[in-house]
């Protein structure tokens, strides 16, 4: 491992990678990427591979955008195959307040040039088979959002960067950060210490402990998210559903599996990844009353993985004031994986002072001392 | 030897293992999301040990280095009708286990 770099990105999620794929390919390879466990260990490598532009914020819309059309380019680019399928997706919404929302995230995205549109149950049936109307109110259906295979996007990225020059080194966790006055000089790792002055801490569900080891203090919080996968079937489910009722989403895989998971209101924070038999009640639950023939499909497996909170459902982005060169690039929440694209290559441009965007300003660790930031309210899972 | 088949539901061969760790993949987990090895219909029930067995020698007897995968419910397909919960199990609190 080398013993320098001029940057040091700590976690080998999908941010962190994207941000050290962008960086390679703007030719800054000086890079070490420290993930704790294999490639796809942490929420990147667990989650439903849902990318969509449906948010409520125009910010995210427009971001989601850009990230959508880096999808389409990512197999070519690495020559890792991501199985980007834009098959849609489909929200259902089950009583007025839901329908209400739906409406008018509607208006804004079409206002973005999201051409998402407020079908009925029935023209919802069209599109998904067996989906039983009872209950609906209305849906939105965006056929260009989609789903992908996650491990692939984070190999993909891995070793495209490993290709140009960047180090990724895997089974290595950071210990602690050392700091002369404000200036970082070191990162130390079970597996020896690299000497470096900035430190990127896209670290996922273990940002705030990252965020510990220099003193500054971070409001992200861990949630335990489930999701269950079923036997595969003959492809027939174009879209991811959504049934907002709570905050269910599933879709079926390449492989024909179908695979998704719920919301839990009631799960507290944790660092616990174990299964259990409330998500995969309620899954089922939900689900079968989505489409009722899935009663008859085997579950075959079930697993948990983090999202990475933060007070305001934004990620915390930029610089803090306790500590030079220590930037953030985490609080992704459920969305980290569709954001990574866009997200890693504006922050590539923002270190490399090749551009400016506001949301290294306007997401910083700051604004919770500043008042609130616009609350991204579109959260599924 | 090469085209031994190791994961009989997801047709991975000894080849496949090969190749996979000579690309890089060398702990149980990564060679399972790469190949699809386990990720069948038995969920590795007929495969892990074997593909475990070899990843040791790949590693020149390193058993350590070729722990199984975390065992995840459901230990059979089963329904989701017959997993389905009833109506109220939102409103209840979600039950924690002990321990960590």
């Amino acid at each position: 491992m080398r013993d320098r770099a001029d940057l040091v990105i700590i976690g080998g999620g999908v941010i962190g990678l994207s941000l050290a794929y962008h960086l390679a390919r703007l030719g800054f390879t000086d890079v070490v990427v420290l993930e704790q466990g294999y490639l796809c260990f942490g929420a990147s490598g667990r989650n439903g591979g849902g990318v969509r532009q449906q948010w409520s914020t125009e910010e995210n819309i427009q971001l989601m955008k850009e990230s959508v059309r880096m999808y389409r380019r990512l197999s070519a680019e690495t020559g890792y195959n991501v199985w980007f399928r834009q098959g849609g997706y489909l929200f259902l919404a089950r009583d007025e307040q839901a329908a209400k929302g739906l409406e008018a995230n509607v208006k804004l995205q079409n206002r973005c040039g999201v051409p998402t549109r407020l079908i009925s149950a029935a023209e919802a049936q069209r599109i998904v088979p067996g989906l039983a109307p009872e209950g609906i109110q209305v849906c939105a259906f965006n056929p260009t959002d989609g789903v992908l295979f996650p491990f692939p996007v984070v190999w993909g990225m891995a070793r495209a960067a490993s290709q140009l020059g960047t180090s990724v080194e895997t089974f290595t966790r950071v210990t602690a950060i050392e700091t002369h006055g404000r200036q970082i000089v070191k990162v130390v790792t079970d597996r020896g210490a690299i000497a470096t002055n900035r430190v990127v801490n896209a670290a996922g569900a273990w940002s705030f402990q990252i965020g510990k080891m220099l003193g500054v203090d971070l409001p992200n919080k861990p949630f335990r998210h489930e999701i269950l996968i079923c036997e595969p079937l003959k492809p027939f489910l174009d879209p991811m559903v959504s049934d907002l009722s709570d905050g269910t989403y599933f879709s079926q895989t390449m492989r024909g599996e179908i695979c998704g998971g719920i919301s839990d209101p009631a799960e507290p924070s944790s660092m616990d990844t174990r299964s259990s038999l409330r998500f995969l009640e309620r899954m089922c639950r939900s689900m079968v009353r989505v489409i009722p023939a899935l009663g008859n499909v085997r579950v075959m497996r079930q697993w948990a993985g983090f999202y990475d909170e933060t007070p305001d459902g934004q990620p915390i982005l930029g610089r803090v004031d306790e500590v030079d060169g220590f930037i953030q690039l985490h609080g992704f929440g459920g969305h980290g994986m569709m954001l990574a694209p866009i997200v890693g290559k504006l922050a590539a441009e923002w270190i490399l002072r090749k551009g400016e965007h506001p949301i290294f300003q306007r997401y910083d660790l700051g604004r919770f001392k500043r008042g609130a930031v616009q609350k991204e309210t579109f959260s599924i899972g | 030897m090469g085209k031994t088949i190791v994961c009989q539901c997801e047709d991975v061969t000894m080849d496949d293992l090969e190749e996979a760790f000579e690309a890089g993949f060398r702990d149980l987990e990564s060679l399972k999301r790469f190949t699809g090895l386990a990720t069948g219909l038995c969920q590795g029930k007929c495969c892990i040990a074997h593909a475990s067995r070899f990843l040791a020698g790949l590693r020149g007897g390193d058993e350590a280095a070729a722990d199984p995968p975390r065992t995840r419910p459901l230990i059979q397909p089963t329904k989701a009708s017959c997993l389905a919960g009833p109506e109220d199990l939102s409103a209840s609190p979600a039950s924690r286990g002990s321990g960590k």
